[in-house]
């Protein structure tokens, strides 16, 4: 007959077992090679040779070190050791309870010469039967203790080769695991007994509720189910009501609860325990006393069948009364159970004699969506990926569901006030506990992982670059919500006298599968970000900061736009006026946007570009070339070999004219805000959307009307659609390319029409920019154009550039999702440090 | 890329004997960076010109770099049009002869004093012009120097950096060349190019004689050490394999330092007058002391500073420092030698991070001092600064220094309004810096002591100020 042995699936098992007892093969048989650690492999490690006893300390240190990581990961490990001493498996256990995992032993009781015999046949454990009886006998002189007192949650005991040859493992999902649960929810707050509001509540949430004999019925008619966050009981008028419920619908598998403090005080309370009868206990106490003692009975079991928290949705969600540290998800002990009800206290006592809380959100850095209730609140608030959602309906205001996934809060305020809160329940002002960013969020080594590409690498190099420039010259990080990518350029063109040219990018999208495309004309003047927020108390609640500005206007490094605050005030507010004529902030349903644009004219911007690097240029090109051609003229009336020479340098004047004009055209002085030029192309992101999967069609049909609202400021961006299989449409996006860039265009972007699109062969270049010729002279140089320069030029490698335009765009896209997401500042602006970083990365800067 | 030589000696078209170069032919030589004409605009008795005419290879030169990486500017750049360092290879290379002088025909005249004149175009000086007159006037020339706007079109964009520079001298042929050899590049000290190690032996070989009694001596050297100091070892390495050292990142890189240096230079001229530094430093130490500190974390410690002071106190376990600019930190690892720790030396350690973002190292340290460094950050972004060194890092000790803005009025040279140093985002009044310092006593459990540094003023108080907070001794704090 097979005997099951049960083992929590979250566990570390240590084997027990004298040398030769089949500890290994018993590890193999049942378990995955990788979720066993064995000293002898360790000794290998540390040695070279699995045997050598002198080298047991090191060995061990070692074992304890991976069985430790394991732990901390949440991985079953099984130790293959003889552990046949109390203190070797005394430390074993140590080492799962500092990981809140429950310990199981499980013994191979072999008779000695079956170990002796086993060993025998292995030629490097040829050491004499002593060792294997003296294990032996330890082993069995320690089973008493091994049952009764070491610490161990299952001890199995397998007597002889035959009961060991009959076993079957089963792993047992631990209490709280409903990965398996996917929801949607409706996670509700603390009830307090307020069973009327429940109800409303539930109702709200578009849940039937009924009664018939005695028994609620609670169904949605989506499936959706109820997870209540604890503290059912006490202070409420209904205390018995709302156990009913919570218990019947919990009982139809229509719903969740975890235990609350409350929970667990009336439980204990109901066991007969001496406990303070204190905050609304006596009116639960007084209100089951009426229901009788079956009922009271009933609730006792209900109340203590209630466990610490549960992780659903593979992980993603976790709900626990009080909250929960990272490491204690998905584990059980009684500091556990303890900090989930009650949480943590930093010992400290406030003004009203309570003990202050110790704010475990703030350092929350998880994956998993937490949320919890036990401290009232007047407004949920996200904090690093987690929300209280104990809006005080006891104390007279509400009672509020948190929908999951939509992260929607539905809430029904109190009655009445039926109890006075002991301290003001009042919101914590200050963001900037929260929103603190940790260095390790963002240096060292990276791996960020996005929707749009897996693992992108950082190196560290490259983030003590960026640290460089975002901690000192970047806008503040809550406004830093996104950065935008680098972009390609097109393919190089063989045509002559052209460097680049829409051809090439007309091929590029066809060849990735793309069938449309937008053309739009490229604006000289420097990449703008503008975050514009309704009213600086919009800025505030959404983007947590507190300069009181309604919107902020920065560059592509995320350094601030405007040198004067007073002029990028100015800006903001103009911009702010035309969204608001434009009627954007309704027909968005927002009171923020983040506007992808080019803030013209360059020279606003890159004066000093201008003057240390392009004009100089002009300047000493334009002195030294006419004074050459001055005098090699002269000197081809004594000697005509000079002819050609003087000729070639005369002919070179017309080259750096045309580059003088090239850069002009870009400049023009700013003294106010008449003189500069804002033309968006992307409304990147609104509340609750990310607007990168809309196809550029809807973005360019909404900044027309904030050009129309305000055509002074803002300039319109000319565009075309093509369809890629028309020779035709393609033409004509030739021509008109031709035709803006020999007005002093600087070229023209092309974009898959879609905006953000995987093709063929995975994600599109989000855009491939054609530069005019005469804009290129500014890039490569007067006289790029001359001689076999062209060739030469031609050959230029893309590959780099293109990889890192696809890598920053998923960064930027995922900043902005996180944000729209409402995810912690922290996951936001590792991606968006991330794209500062490998900006960092050198490639060649004509690109 | 273009200068000219002439001379009225008679028979004035002997200089084509001493340079090698006939007047009558265009001579063309080409270097690894383009091509050098030689031809003579004017050859006549009484008056002869040659000009020297380099065609760089813009492209080229950018191509030899390949893997290296360029910012924007350097790719369009001036180097094909401007005198650089270019021509004073140019220079070497096209009239060695008679530089190292030699003349096949006319021996006699390479050491005689010829009446000449000679004009380079585009010559960048990124310094006052005057230094050019100072240059060249001690060597016994004339000198007219002739300016140009940057751009006709803006005219407010003022001049460019280049001169058109016109020398007159009488002398032998050889000694001008050599001065334009050596001070060619010496002017253009924005980026440098040599040829090979050899040449940088003769540039300091082809300085004597006259170099050592130059008035500018020290400015020359200086100039010439910078860039010495700019070619690191790479480039030096990068040397031997390819001629032309074009190590733009690593000259680039350096001039954001020497720019920063220099912008540290005008606060420390503001404030040398009064001392100001070494009293800072001396306030910060003898708080340190008074407080019985043993390991301290100087945050932005730059280059290392106060942590060389506190090296030599020997009264400290352990310094250490972090700055967010690794190029400082390196700057500071070459001074502290932090893997050379001698016996009773306290131990150093220096890391890169950032005072806005929480670092669980800043936690390891009795205290922490902040000299001059909060000034430096915005304003609005102070909040987060305070949270990761008095909420999280909580260390026992916490010295904070600052300017004090009312005392700028008696900076003689600094104009109202404006702040000490360009990358001041504020410069506190007293009352402000002690509203802030008893607000985060207050809300983090600090008592702060704030005394000014510097000789006081009656009215408008210390240069500097500065505010030591520490914790109250808690009793339930008995580990020791």
């Amino acid at each position: 007959m097979t005997r099951t042995l049960k083992i929590p699936e979250l566990s570390l098992v240590v084997l027990v077992g004298a040398s030769g007892s089949g500890k290994s093969s018993f590890a193999r048989k049942h378990f995955k090679d990788t979720e066993v650690i064995s000293s002898d492999y360790c000794r290998g490690l540390v040695s070279d040779d699995e045997n050598d006893q002198t080298c047991s300390g090191d060995a061990f240190d070692v074992l304890h070190y991976i069985a430790g990581k394991r732990l901390e990961r949440g991985k079953l490990t099984v130790i293959d050791a003889t552990s046949v001493q109390p203190q070797d498996r005394a430390q074993l256990v140590k080492l799962a309870r500092e990981h809140y995992v429950l310990p199981v032993a499980i013994v191979l009781d072999m008779p000695w010469q079956v170990c002796h015999d086993r060993n025998k046949d292995r030629p490097d454990r040829q050491f004499g039967d002593h060792v294997v009886r003296r294990q032996t006998g330890n082993l069995r002189r320690g089973f008493r203790t091994l049952r009764k007192s070491e610490g161990f949650t299952n001890v199995y005991i397998l007597k002889g080769p035959e009961e060991v040859d009959k076993v079957k493992i089963e792993r047992q999902t631990l209490w709280n695991n409903k990965k398996h649960e996917h929801g949607p929810f409706d996670i509700i707050g603390d009830v307090h007994g307020c069973f009327d509001e429940l109800k409303s509540l539930l109702k709200k949430l578009g849940y039937s509720v009924s009664k018939a004999k005695g028994r609620y019925s609670v169904k949605h008619p989506d499936g959706r189910k109820i997870i209540f966050v604890g503290d059912l009981v006490d202070r409420g008028p209904k205390t018995p009501e709302v156990i009913r419920l919570a218990k019947h619908a919990i009982e139809d598998d229509q719903a969740f609860c975890v235990v609350g403090n409350h929970d667990d005080k009336l439980k204990r309370a109901l066991m007969g325990r001496k406990v303070k009868v204190a905050h609304g206990l006596r009116e639960s106490l007084d209100q089951l006393e009426i229901e009788g003692d079956a009922f009271k009975e009933e609730a006792k079991d209900f109340l203590g069948g209630l466990i610490s928290h549960y992780v659903f949705d593979d992980g993603a969600l976790a709900v626990a009364h009080a909250g929960i540290k990272e490491k204690y998800i998905g584990r059980g002990s009684p500091r556990i159970k303890d900090f989930c009800m009650y949480g943590e206290t930093t010992g400290e006592i406030d003004e009203f004699g309570l003990p202050v809380r110790y704010p475990w959100a703030e350092d929350y850095r998880g994956n998993a969506l937490i949320v919890y209730g036990h401290t009232p609140v007047p407004e949920p608030e996200w904090v690093n990926n987690t929300i209280n959602i104990d809006t005080a309906c006891v104390f007279g205001h509400k009672l509020t569901a948190l929908r999951y996934p939509e992260k929607e809060l539905v809430s029904v305020k109190a009655k009445k006030t039926y109890a006075e809160a002991a301290r003001p329940i009042e919101t914590k002002t200050d963001r900037s506990a929260y929103d603190i960013l940790d260095l390790e969020d963002v240096t060292g080594k990276r791996i960020v992982n996005t929707h749009l590409r897996k693992s992108i690498a950082i190196q560290e190099q490259n983030s003590a670059a960026a640290l460089e420039v975002m901690s000192r010259f970047a806008v503040d990080p809550r406004w830093l919500v996104y950065l935008p990518p680098t972009m390609a350029p097109t393919e190089t063109s063989d045509k002559e006298g052209y460097l680049e040219h829409p051809e090439q990018a007309i091929e590029y999208f066809k060849s990735q599968g793309i069938e449309k495309v937008i053309c739009e004309e490229k604006h000289m003047g420097s990449r703008a970000i503008v975050v514009v927020c309704k009213t600086p108390k919009a800025a505030e609640k959404r983007f947590h900061v507190t300069d009181s500005l309604a919107g902020v206007c920065y560059t592509r490094t995320g350094r601030p736009f405007f040198n004067d605050p007073k002029m990028e005030k100015r800006f903001i507010a103009r911009v702010r006026k035309a969204i608001k004529e434009a009627d954007l902030w309704n027909k968005l349903d927002t009171d923020w946007m983040v506007l992808d644009c080019e803030l013209m004219p360059w020279s606003a911007k890159a004066q000093s570009l201008l003057e240390q690097q392009y004009a100089p240029v002009a300047a000493a090109a334009d002195s030294s070339i006419s004074n050459a051609s001055a005098l090699l003229a002269q000197a081809a009336k004594r000697v005509p070999d000079i002819e050609a020479l003087s000729d070639d340098f005369k002919s070179r004047l017309d080259l750096v004219k045309q580059y003088r004009e090239a850069y002009q055209h870009y400049c023009w002085p700013v003294k106010s805000l008449k003189d500069y030029a804002l033309a968006p192309f992307h409304i990147l992101a609104h509340e609750k959307n990310q607007n990168m999967d809309k196809d550029h069609k809807w973005h360019m049909d909404l900044i027309d009307k904030l050009c129309q609202a305000d055509p002074e400021l803002f300039q319109k961006t000319q565009y075309k659609a093509v369809h890629l299989f028309n020779e035709d449409e393609c033409k004509k996006a030739c021509d008109w390319w031709e035709k803006m860039t020999a007005k002093g265009g600087e070229g023209m972007v092309m974009k898959p029409f879609g905006f953000t699109v995987n093709g063929d062969k995975g994600l599109v270049q989000p855009g491939i920019k054609c530069r005019g010729s005469e804009y290129l002279r500014i890039i490569y140089g007067p006289e790029y154009t001359r001689g076999d320069n062209l060739q030469r030029l031609r050959r230029r490698g893309l590959g780099k550039k293109r990889s890192l335009a696809l890598r920053e765009y998923a960064l930027g896209y995922e900043a902005l999702t996180h944000f729209v997401e409402n995810k912690p500042l922290h996951k936001v602006h590792e991606c968006v440090f991330g794209v500062l970083a490998l900006e960092s990365e050198p490639v060649d800067p004509r690109l | 890329m273009l200068l000219t030589i002439t001379t009225t000696h008679k028979p004035a078209t002997d200089m084509g004997y001493l340079l090698h170069k006939s007047p009558d032919n265009l001579h063309s030589k080409t270097l690894n960076f383009g091509t050098a004409y030689t031809f003579y605009p004017e050859a006549t008795e009484d008056k002869c010109t040659a000009a020297l005419l380099l065609d760089i290879d813009p492209v080229g030169l950018v191509r030899k770099n390949k893997g290296a990486a360029f910012p924007l500017e350097q790719y369009v750049n001036d180097r094909p049009y401007v005198a650089s360092s270019f021509m004073s290879v140019a220079i070497n290379r096209v009239f060695g002869t008679l530089l190292s002088g030699k003349s096949k025909h006319r021996q006699e005249l390479v050491d005689t004093d010829l009446p000449l004149e000679i004009v380079i175009y585009s010559l960048p000086c990124r310094a006052d012009e005057e230094f050019l007159k100072e240059l060249f006037e001690p060597l016994g020339y004339e000198v007219e120097v002739e300016p140009s706007v940057l751009d006709e079109k803006f005219p407010n964009w003022g001049n460019s950096p280049y001169f058109t520079l016109r020398l007159k001298k009488s002398c032998p042929l050889r000694e001008l060349l050599v001065h334009l050899y050596v001070l060619i590049p010496v002017l253009d000290n924005k980026k440098h190019y040599f040829i090979g190690d050899d040449e940088v032996e003769k540039l300091l070989q082809y300085g004597e004689g006259w170099l050592k009694d130059h008035p500018q001596k020290e400015a020359i050297a200086h100039r010439y050490f910078k860039n010495m100091r700019s070619l690191s070892r790479a480039a030096l390495d990068r040397l031997k394999e390819d001629e032309v050292v074009n190590d733009e990142e690593e000259l680039d890189e350096q001039a954001a330092a020497d720019a920063k240096e220099e912008a540290l230079e005008e606060t420390i001229a503001q404030e040398k007058k009064v001392g100001l530094h070494r009293q800072r430093h001396d306030a910060v130490i003898k708080a340190l002391k008074d407080n019985n500190v043993s390991t301290l974390l100087d945050l932005g410690c730059g280059e290392g500073k106060l942590l060389r002071l506190l090296k030599k106190e020997r009264s400290f376990a352990k310094i250490a420092g972090c700055d967010v600019f690794i190029r400082s930190l390196e700057v500071a690892n070459d001074r502290l030698k932090p893997d050379k720790q001698r016996r009773g030396e306290p131990e150093i350690e220096l890391f890169q991070s950032a005072l806005t973002y929480r670092d669980k190292r800043f936690g390891e340290y009795d205290a922490l001092t902040l000299v001059e460094v909060i000034e430096h950050i915005d304003e609005p972004r102070l909040g987060a600064l305070e949270r990761a060194i008095f909420d999280a890092a909580k260390p026992r000790v916490v010295i904070v220094t600052t300017p004090n803005g009312e005392y700028n009025e008696l900076f003689e040279t600094l104009p109202a309004g404006q702040f000490r140093h360009n990358d001041h985002r504020f410069e506190w009044s007293r009352a402000e810096f002690k509203a802030w310092a008893d607000r985060i006593a207050k809300s983090y459990g600090y008592e702060v002591q704030i005394s000014p540094i510097g000789d006081e003023d009656k009215k408008l108080g210390g240069p500097s100020q500065m505010a030591v907070f520490v914790q109250p001794e808690a009793e339930d704090k008995n580990d020791g």
